[in-house]
């Protein structure tokens, strides 16, 4: 039996429904991302698991137990709130004990309980202050100290670092991490940043339209997409409309214009679809060859530079491809120089055919 | 010439307004203050202290600005008691009932006071409506005292002076951020613990700031206590127009009025002060 079992969870308001038939399990300590961009559903979930939204249908189930019946305030689930939601007029220390004195902890306890939390989130200094002269990595902390003393059956983390800058926000990803897996505590982290997904999770959920795509770890569902909006929402893809030609041992055949070239078996939609599918080609694994030596030839018609690795342009006939080489000396090629691109066949991904959204 | 002298021009007649409307009669007042009246000789322009000596020292005056600041401080604890509370349900509630509730409550901003005190006066009086309902039902046999009293004046006062506490909480209110409610909800915290320990001190400003606004119109409120507390129950701003437009000793209304005047303000600055110190490390 699962930690924490979502099933057939739906949520309608009015006409609208924001989340469809929603299944997931979630194994004691693991950490999961809902990612998906704004809209698809991953917050109203989280209410729900919050206990702040009734679902319209389907059961949330916590060691077996139905939590749906129980109150928000009985959940024993601790929140980081996007805006973290801190109490303005408490001060650290306060904040940090409110869910400890709620439980009717003895006080001695409680403040052995908010010190040790403190020290996890290394504000033992700051516990006297209020929150407003704090900073937002502060306040962050403050909040996850909040959500960690209670020690919570589950952990919703909502968008907890999106407010933060890019730097403290990489920062904070490595510790969260590192406090998540020290106190072991199952974790449910909401976001719509894929890379912070990626580098937090276990496990990422990926959610489109209130419906859930794709369940799988971070490289696995980078690496092997089930469809065409988990491949370009997860990383930058070159994605191209193509058609099976014919199947071969072990692969096809397939072509996106003109040009044709191989591929692994195609998915067993393409057949229904006359064989049309979308043709996903990561950039990192498109590699350079001499003019005419390519399986596409192009020209490179933009080049910039970010830092660890080189962003190219290529303008070839499948359309404009993008190409990224890692920074390992000097660039390989010159803007406005013609070049052949080519790849390794098992790298190529082929996807169900869906229009562009 | 647009130069350093555009902003006073551009504010010309906005200034221009204001002293000739508030400066200059608050001025004459306060030079009006200082004469003496002779009950033959009328207004005499000389220039003493006799006026401000008299109301300090008369033991009449200061029972009547005792019951005026009596009146204000528990018409500012009702206010608070009750708009808290109603500017937290109308905060709370979905939109479609809310905004037809919030014109229920201010309302009462569009009818003159005159109005609304005279329906109180209907409500209160030993004939009115509360007093013959009870009589006719048998619970009681004469009629209960309401009119011309300090408690009649009270509740007409809380009822004219609601709508400026809902509004002050219902901003503060705002200002909050919804998901602190949530968060002590997830931490385990009830409907009233909530109220009272996130939602309260976080609309403590509100509360403060109508209470302010609350009290101050209070202790100068004219036509409520004229109405309802009569000659019998008088209060500082009754006092005052008494003395201009039936003793005709103009000089001692403008020292009573100058009084009063200067006791608001000393209440204000004071609860502003207070206020502030207490709350300037914490909301900023």
């Amino acid at each position: 039996m699962a930690f924490l079992e979502l099933t057939g969870l739906t949520k309608r308001f009015g006409e609208v429904t924001a989340v469809e038939d929603f299944d997931l399990t979630v194994e004691r300590g693991e950490f999961v991302s809902l990612l998906g961009p704004s809209g698809c559903g991953k917050t109203t979930t989280l209410q729900m698991i919050a206990g702040f939204e009734q679902p319209t249908a389907g059961s949330i189930t916590l060691e077996g137990r139905d939590l749906v019946a129980v109150k928000a305030r009985n959940r024993g689930i601790g929140i980081v709130f996007q805006s973290y939601a801190l109490f303005p007029h408490m001060t650290v220390a306060q904040n940090v004990a409110f869910g400890l004195e709620m439980r009717k902890v003895a006080p001695a306890e409680r403040q052995r309980r908010v010190e040790q939390a403190l020290a996890l989130v290394h504000l033992e200094a700051l516990a006297g202050r209020y929150p407003r002269a704090m900073s937002g990595g502060q306040r962050q902390r403050v909040a996850l100290a909040r959500a960690l003393v209670i020690e919570p059956e589950i952990l919703l983390l909502d968008e907890p670092l999106s407010n933060l800058d890019a730097k403290l926000r990489e920062e904070m990803q490595l510790e969260l991490r590192g406090i998540q897996q020290r106190m072991g505590v199952t974790t449910i982290l909401v976001t719509h940043d894929q890379t912070e997904a990626m580098a937090l999770s276990d496990r990422v959920a990926v959610m489109h339209r209130g419906r859930l795509v794709q369940v799988a770890d971070p490289l696995q569902a980078y690496e092997n997409p089930l469809t065409d909006f988990v491949s370009s929402f997860l990383g930058k893809t070159n994605r191209l409309e193509g058609r099976v030609l014919e199947r071969q041992s072990g692969g096809c055949r397939v072509a996106v214009g003109e040009t044709t070239f191989e591929a692994p078996p195609p998915p067993d939609e393409a057949a229904a679809g006359g064989g049309r599918v979308i043709v996903s080609i990561r950039p990192e694994k498109v590699e350079f060859r001499p003019a005419g030596a390519g399986l596409v030839e192009g020209r490179a018609a933009a080049r910039i530079f970010l830092g660890d690795h080189w962003l190219y342009q290529v303008e070839t006939p499948l359309g404009v491809l993008l190409v990224i080489r890692q920074n390992a000396g000097p660039a390989e090629v010159e803007t406005g120089g013609s070049v052949g691109l080519a790849w390794d066949p098992a790298q190529v991904r082929l996807l169900p055919y869906e229009a562009q959204a | 010439m647009p130069g350093r002298f555009a902003p006073w021009l551009m504010s010309a007649p906005a200034l221009a307004l204001f002293v000739a409307l508030l400066l200059v009669p608050l001025g004459m007042t306060f030079v009006l203050s200082f004469h003496a009246f002779g009950f033959y000789t009328g207004i005499e322009t000389t220039v003493d202290l006799a006026n401000y000596i008299d109301v300090l020292s008369d033991g009449y005056f200061h029972e009547i600005f005792a019951r005026t600041f009596g009146i204000a401080l528990v018409t500012t604890l009702l206010c608070a008691a009750i708009g808290t509370p109603e500017a937290y349900f109308l905060y709370r509630m979905r939109s479609r009932w809310r905004s037809a509730l919030l014109l229920v409550v201010i309302g009462p901003l569009l009818i003159s006071v005159v109005v609304r005190t005279l329906g109180w006066a209907i409500l209160l009086g030993n004939r009115g409506v509360i007093n013959t309902a009870l009589m006719d039902l048998e619970l009681i046999t004469r009629p209960i005292k309401m009119m011309y009293t300090t408690g009649g004046i009270v509740i007409a006062l809380v009822h004219v002076m609601i709508p400026f506490m809902v509004i002050a909480v219902w901003a503060a209110l705002h200002r909050q951020d919804p998901a602190t409610e949530q968060a002590a909800e997830s931490l385990g915290a009830g409907p009233a613990t909530i109220f009272f320990r996130v939602v309260l001190p976080q609309a403590m400003p509100g509360v403060l700031s109508g209470s302010l606004i609350v009290f101050s119109l209070s202790a100068s409120a004219f036509a409520t206590p004229a109405i309802l507390g009569g000659r019998r129950v008088k209060v500082v701003s009754t006092t005052v127009y008494d003395e201009f437009l039936n003793t005709l000793n103009w000089p001692l209304g403008a020292a009573i009025a100058m009084l009063l005047l200067v006791a608001v303000l000393l209440v204000m600055v004071s609860w502003n002060r207070l206020v502030e110190r207490r709350f300037a490390q914490v909301f900023g």
